[in-house]
């Protein structure tokens, strides 16, 4: 029984069709691959996966349990995490805060919860050690460069021991040395048994920390296959449409 | 994005240049807040004022400045929320004046003190819901929303009081007026209420989730939705503590002022909103102090008392409301591109 399992999933915005009858299984431990030139439907998917978006067909299935993701708590409290495309954090807040933003720990006095500031600033430096990354917990996010923004989106995923971890596009705006940081994290989570799913444009990146591999072209899946028995040329075909389907 | 593989050391040292702009903290994180520099334009004022008037530092005319301040600052501590979130709240002035009559009405009829004080705080809870309502779930902008409620909330104050005045609060009168227009230990309760609203939202603003979530919404309203905020539910709240905080604010001050007409208020919200975005209050949202609005309010009500011991005559007085308001904003811009 599959940790995922995508199947038919449709999405239509309008007019737009950003996915046509998509299936796709991710087990547990195994770390995904999702390809496609700009526009093909990655983060409609991903987003879809995570609750942001009600597919407009097609069932979803964690651990073979059909289940119907209203919103991004649901998919959370189903042990998914995201880092979106576009980070989503508040710059006008520090790196912690945003790291633990809709999950503070709480203090209690009397009938009063507080935010329990030292437990936050403590854990959220804690988790940016183990990604190896040199974010400070009380920096403002405004003050940050890509990278150290990166760290605090993936530090949000660190919270809980996720089954999946869905990472879209997470090396695009960060420099060389915290590329490797990032696809390290992503191995370990792998080894860990941790399920990722990896959006990228770089093949090098998928074809380092990847299983298996998965291209979409225009809201279709043309391709999954094991990365041993594919090649970057034959993936870069597939998501040019050169390669019609393999 | 292509990455320039050639050169991992540059990128890494660019990184970490920017790694050394620590987070600001104690002293560095009073040289900007906005409040810190209002407060010193307020005591550079005061210090001029005591040589231009001998009639500035008495305790009368003090006294007298605090309490004026205080029904503003009130106001101006919900309105700071508002603006927080990237919105505005410009029925807040009208609302004064429909909960002026709502308690008029309810205390005239006998109905005691603390039915009047259940009244105005429900009509100004009611009002802030829908303001707030429309606002969150309607999307409707804020401007828009509050600008009718502006001319709505007005007429249905002169509605209710078929336009008379209203000076007889019935058995309370007595109490209703000492706790609008008296003191304890030298200081206008009003200014006591003001002082605790504003150490009240001093906490709320740094250790509450709720504090946290609507900083959050102005910072970035898409980002703390996918947090799992709930963004719709917190905007609305946030309307309702903006208007409860006039329905508190008009308690006191029909109180103080022995009666209720429904033309109070009128051109409150502009005094409100400039002494909120004077306190550091950015109307592009994310930003908020505790002590914006209270000090912000007093600079206001300063000049306003300086002009007038000085001698100039009042109608400058909105001039150099509306040219202190220009320059805080003026400030609080270059203060950020130093800072960035
Ligand atoms: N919220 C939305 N509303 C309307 N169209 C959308 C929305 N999100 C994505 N799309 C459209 O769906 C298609 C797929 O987009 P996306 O999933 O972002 O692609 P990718 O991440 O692969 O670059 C695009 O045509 C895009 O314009
Ligand atoms: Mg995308």
């Amino acid at each position: 029984m599959s940790l995922l399992e995508l199947v038919g999933i449709t999405k239509s915005f309008g007019a737009i069709h950003a996915l046509e009858g998509v299936d796709l299984e991710v087990e547990a431990g195994e770390v995904v691959g999702l390809m496609g030139d700009n526009g093909a439907g990655k983060s409609t998917l991903m987003k879809i996966v995570a609750g942001n978006f009600l597919p407009t067909e097609g069932t979803i299935r964690i651990e073979g349990r059909e289940v119907e993701f209203q919103k991004p708590v649901d998919a959370r409290m189903a042990g998914i995490e995201i880092v979106y495309q576009d980070l989503a954090l508040c710059d006008n807040l520090s790196a912690a805060a945003n790291v633990f933003l809709g999950r503070e720990e709480k203090k209690r006095i009397g009938p009063f919860a507080f935010i329990d500031h030292k437990s936050i600033f403590d854990r959220a430096a804690k988790i940016f050690a183990e990604l190896k990354s040199e974010t400070r917990p009380r920096d403002l996010v405004r003050q940050m460069s890509g990278g150290q923004r990166q760290a605090v989106a993936i530090a949000r995923t660190r919270l809980s021991d996720p089954k999946l971890v869905l990472m879209d596009e997470p090396t695009a705006a960060i420099s060389v040395r915290q590329v490797a940081e990032v696809l390290a994290l992503i191995k370990r989570l792998g080894d860990s048994g941790h399920a990722v799913i990896l959006v990228s444009h770089r093949m090098p990146d998928v074809f380092e920390v990847c299983d298996r591999v998965a291209v979409l072209r225009r809201g279709l899946k043309v391709a999954d296959k094991s990365i041993a028995e594919t090649s970057p040329e034959e993936v870069t075909g597939l998501i040019t449409g050169a390669i019609e389907a393999a | 994005m292509k990455q320039p593989a050639k050169n991992p050391d540059l990128h890494a040292e660019i990184d970490e240049s920017i790694a050394l702009r620590q987070e600001v903290t104690g002293f560095g994180s009073l040289l900007r807040a906005q409040p810190f520099w209002v407060f010193l334009a307020i005591l550079a004022i005061g210090v001029v004022m005591t040589f231009v008037s001998d009639a500035f530092m008495t305790e009368r005319n003090l006294f007298n400045i605090t309490r004026n301040f205080a029904f503003f600052g009130i106001m101006a501590l919900g309105m700071s929320a508002v603006i927080c979130t990237a919105g505005i709240d410009l029925s807040v002035g009208s609302l004064l004046g429909l909960c002026a009559i709502t308690l008029g009405l309810t205390m005239q009829s006998g109905l005691g003190i603390e039915m009047g004080f259940l009244v105005c705080m429900a009509t100004a809870a009611i009002v802030g819901f829908i303001n707030g309502f429309l606002i969150a779930y309607l999307k409707m902008a804020p401007f828009v929303v509050t600008l009718g409620m502006l001319a709505m909330a007005r007429s249905i104050a002169m509605v209710l009081s078929n336009n008379k005045m209203i000076y007889d609060f019935g058995p309370d009168t007595d109490l209703f007026e000492w706790i609008g227009g008296e003191s304890v230990l030298g200081v206008p309760n009003v200014v006591w209420v003001l002082i605790v609203m504003t150490a009240i939202f001093w906490i709320v603003w740094r250790h509450t989730t709720w504090g946290r979530w609507v900083i959050a919404i102005g910072g970035n309203a898409e980002a703390a939705k996918l947090s799992g905020i709930p963004v719709e539910r917190m905007i609305v709240s946030v309307y309702m503590v903006c208007s409860m905080c006039t329905g508190l604010a008009a308690f006191m001050f029909i109180g103080y002022t022995g009666s209720a007409t429904n033309g109070m208020g009128v051109t409150y919200e502009l005094t409100v909103i400039a002494a909120s975005v004077i306190g550091g209050a950015n109307l592009m949202g994310g930003v908020v102090y505790a002590l914006g609005a209270p000090i912000g309010a007093a600079l206001m009500e300063l000049i306003r008392n300086s002009l007038l011991l000085a001698g100039i005559p009042a109608l400058w007085q909105q001039f150099f409301v509306g040219l202190f308001l220009i320059l805080a904003v003026l400030l609080e811009q270059i203060r950020n591109r130093g800072g960035k």
